[in-house]
């Protein structure tokens, strides 16, 4: 492995233009981690105008910065109030805050801190000499391929959203279908733009992720309101003791492993490997029993794996051009935004851009762990601040700053429209996660199954063909055919357990 | 394969404090709602022409995801029945269509009189209406938030959003 962009990276996240920002993503990060309700995706949608200004290595250390920090912001309310900041904080509840209401909630904020800080450290590690190979290996990919990976990504995000299955994968169709609002890229005709000029170049990535993400969750939370959450308990010995670490351990490194490898599939992320290494942790357990009234290895393991997998989740972003959940998808569209397409040329063409995010992840997480404990009271201040004087400046944040995309009322319009439209979705249970990241692989998807069947001349056997994509499409067939097959197998079941039960009677 | 959050709630137990759950009229009314984008889009995509595998034209893309909407409302149709994970629309909803009033009224506004009059209104209504906040919490709170806002848009970004002074 060639060293010199990897120096060179260290070079630019030491610019102190760019140490800046990460520590102010960092920051960020944390305080939106720290209030509920709005979540990173949310965040990052919303900061998106801000970063126009500034260089586009700048802007994404800064993003990535408030991603891996809200891991960590949202683990305190998880511990202090019974309140996820964010979806991949919502185990941390179950032990965290039984240990706060056994006194001990600076040991589960100590402990958060160290796993945080070991997992996030052995991702980038690992993201460091995974990510070019991964690279090199996507450079012999075609459209054929890119088809499929497309595919089973939109598929994996939709299968294992939270949430019901079926309405994510009608979200990911809503989202393939407003991808296809404009000029078509093949023969310029326009499509579904109902003769606006304002749609004539589709629909904008920003105004539909801040409205989905952002204005949705904010008239969400305005309903929700008046669930009022616990009083914060007090914190003290942030430090775990000796024994808590040894207990911890094994959690750290299962969680750090884990959330890994489930942040670079497709799908996967910060939420779906804290799930995991949580029921992981319970069922390796001794005594299952001491979780859910404050098991430490409930806390580590979690708070780990999803600062493990909020650091890989970048190498299919930044490797692939496929974002791999919902919070990459809004960072794919900030690199956009800012002229840099994410694919396997980005580690070859530009190494500084690469290197020096991938860099500032290990100084991030740095800065995470210094200010994480001694800064816990000001977060527990912070807390004290009320939704309703927050609500207000996010929407004025949200409308404002659209209108910056393009100087055009046009967006503000957009913008609220999806923000009802991602209210209703909230209500009526679909995940706008699927709809943004199929919007964002929309037309990607579109270009290389043309392209493919050009190629092909018009045969789709010719995808099943070529290794890659034969193994991809098989994969997303195997994927979406899994749960018919299960029901069909559990309605045999059941039917011959009726019958067993009625010869027997 | 089993998704981990099945096993986590399966061992967490329901969470608490859910709002109501929304009846089958809500979950049907849904399924028909998005049967009706997947026969409009599939109709629209027809007369931008749908072309052949060989040389697909700009109909074909948005006629399959048409088809799949169709397919797919058509399976939440059946399942209208089946308690989901929708939540019933009651009175507490009154306050988002209130916030939603606030935003639509700005962006008619804003291009008129500039965004310092309907952004303190906005805020205004948010603190005092919808966040209950006090009278003197809300006024000096938009005042504020609005100058701030100036400073930093209009001031120190210089972004040309419509303004009044």
């Amino acid at each position: 492995m060639d060293l010199t962009p990897v120096l060179a990276g260290f070079g630019v996240v030491l610019e102190p233009a760019n140490l800046l920002y990460c520590l102010l993503g960092v920051v960020i990060g944390m305080l939106i981690g720290v209030l509920p309700g709005l979540g990173p995706a949310a965040t990052i949608a919303i900061l998106l105008p801000i970063t126009y200004g500034i260089e586009p290595v700048t802007a994404i250390i800064m993003l990535a910065g408030i991603f891996y920090g809200a891991q960590y912001g949202g683990t305190i309310t998880s511990v202090l109030l019974r309140l996820p900041g964010e979806a991949s904080s919502v185990v941390t509840v179950f032990d965290g805050h039984a240990m706060a209401r056994q006194g001990r909630a600076g040991t589960a904020l100590g402990i958060a801190a160290i796993g945080s800080f070991v997992g996030g450290t052995v991702s980038i590690v690992a993201l460091s000499f995974l990510a070019p190979v991964v690279a090199g290996f996507a450079l012999d990919f075609g459209p054929p391929e890119y088809t499929a990976l497309a595919l089973l990504g939109i598929l994996l995000v939709s299968t294992v959203s939270s949430g019901n299955r079926l309405k994510a994968l009608i979200a990911a169709c809503l989202g393939l279908l407003l991808a296809t609002v404009g000029r078509d890229g093949f023969t310029a005709a326009e499509r579904f733009t109902f003769d606006n000029l304002s749609l004539a170049d589709g629909l904008d990535f920003v105004p539909i992720a801040m409205g989905l993400f952002g204005l949705g969750e904010i008239l969400y939370n305005l309903e929700q309101r008046h669930r009022a959450p616990d009083a914060p308990v007090s914190v003290a010995n942030v430090w775990p003791s000796r024994s808590d670490l040894k207990q911890s351990s094994g959690a750290i490194g299962r969680g750090s492993v884990l959330g890994f490898v489930l942040g670079i599939l497709p799908g996967g992320g910060a939420t779906l490997s804290s799930l995991a290494a949580y029921a992981i942790e319970k069922r390796r357990a001794k005594d299952p029993s001491r979780f859910g009234k404050g098991a430490v290895e409930g806390v580590a393991g979690p708070e780990t794996a999803n600062n493990a997998a909020a650091t890989s989740s970048f190498i299919p972003l930044l490797t692939l051009g496929i974002p791999a959940n919902a919070t990459m998808a809004v960072i794919f569209g900030a690199l956009l935004i800012q002229g840099v397409t994410p694919g396997p040329q980005l580690v070859s063409e530009e190494p500084e851009l690469f290197w020096g995010v991938v860099n500032s992840m290990y100084l991030g997480n740095i800065l995470l762990l210094i200010m994480s404990i001694p800064l816990v009271g000001l977060f527990v201040k912070i807390l004290r601040v009320r939704p309703a004087v927050l609500a207000p400046i996010t929407v004025l944040i949200t409308l404002v700053g659209v209108y910056t995309v393009n100087n055009d009322v046009f967006d503000i319009v957009l913008v609220i429209a999806f923000g009802a439209l991602g209210y209703l979705m909230k209500k009526l249970g679909f995940d706008p996660g699927p709809l943004v990241l199929a919007f964002v692989l929309g037309s990607l998807l579109e270009d290389s199954l043309r392209r493919s069947l050009l190629i092909f001349d018009g045969n789709p056997a010719g995808f099943f063909t070529r290794p890659i994509s034969g193994v991809l499409l098989a994969a997303f067939l195997l994927v979406a055919l899994l749960p018919v097959v299960r029901s069909l197998v559990r309605r045999q079941r059941r039917s011959r357990e009726r019958s067993s039960a009625s010869t027997r009677v | 394969m089993t998704a981990p959050e099945e096993n986590v709630t399966e061992q967490a137990g329901p969470p608490e404090d859910q709002p109501p759950a929304a009846g089958s009229l809500t979950n049907a009314i849904t399924a028909l709602v998005l049967l009706g984008v997947g026969v409009a889009a599939v109709a629209a995509s027809w007369t931008l022409g749908v072309g052949t595998a060989r040389e697909p034209d700009s109909g074909m893309w948005p006629l399959l995801i048409g088809v799949a909407l169709i397919v797919l409302g058509a399976a939440l149709l059946a399942k209208f029945r089946t308690p989901s994970d929708a939540e019933r629309f009651t009175r507490s909803g009154w306050p988002v269509l209130g916030g939603l009033a606030t935003m639509v009224v700005f962006v008619v506004v804003l291009e008129y009189v500039g965004f310092e009059i309907p952004a303190t209104l906005l805020c205004f209504a948010w603190l005092r209406f919808l966040g209950r906040e006090s009278l003197r919490v809300s006024i000096v709170g938009s005042v504020a938030v609005v100058a701030v806002f100036y400073a930093v848009f209009v001031g120190a970004l210089s972004v040309p959003i419509p303004h009044l002074l």
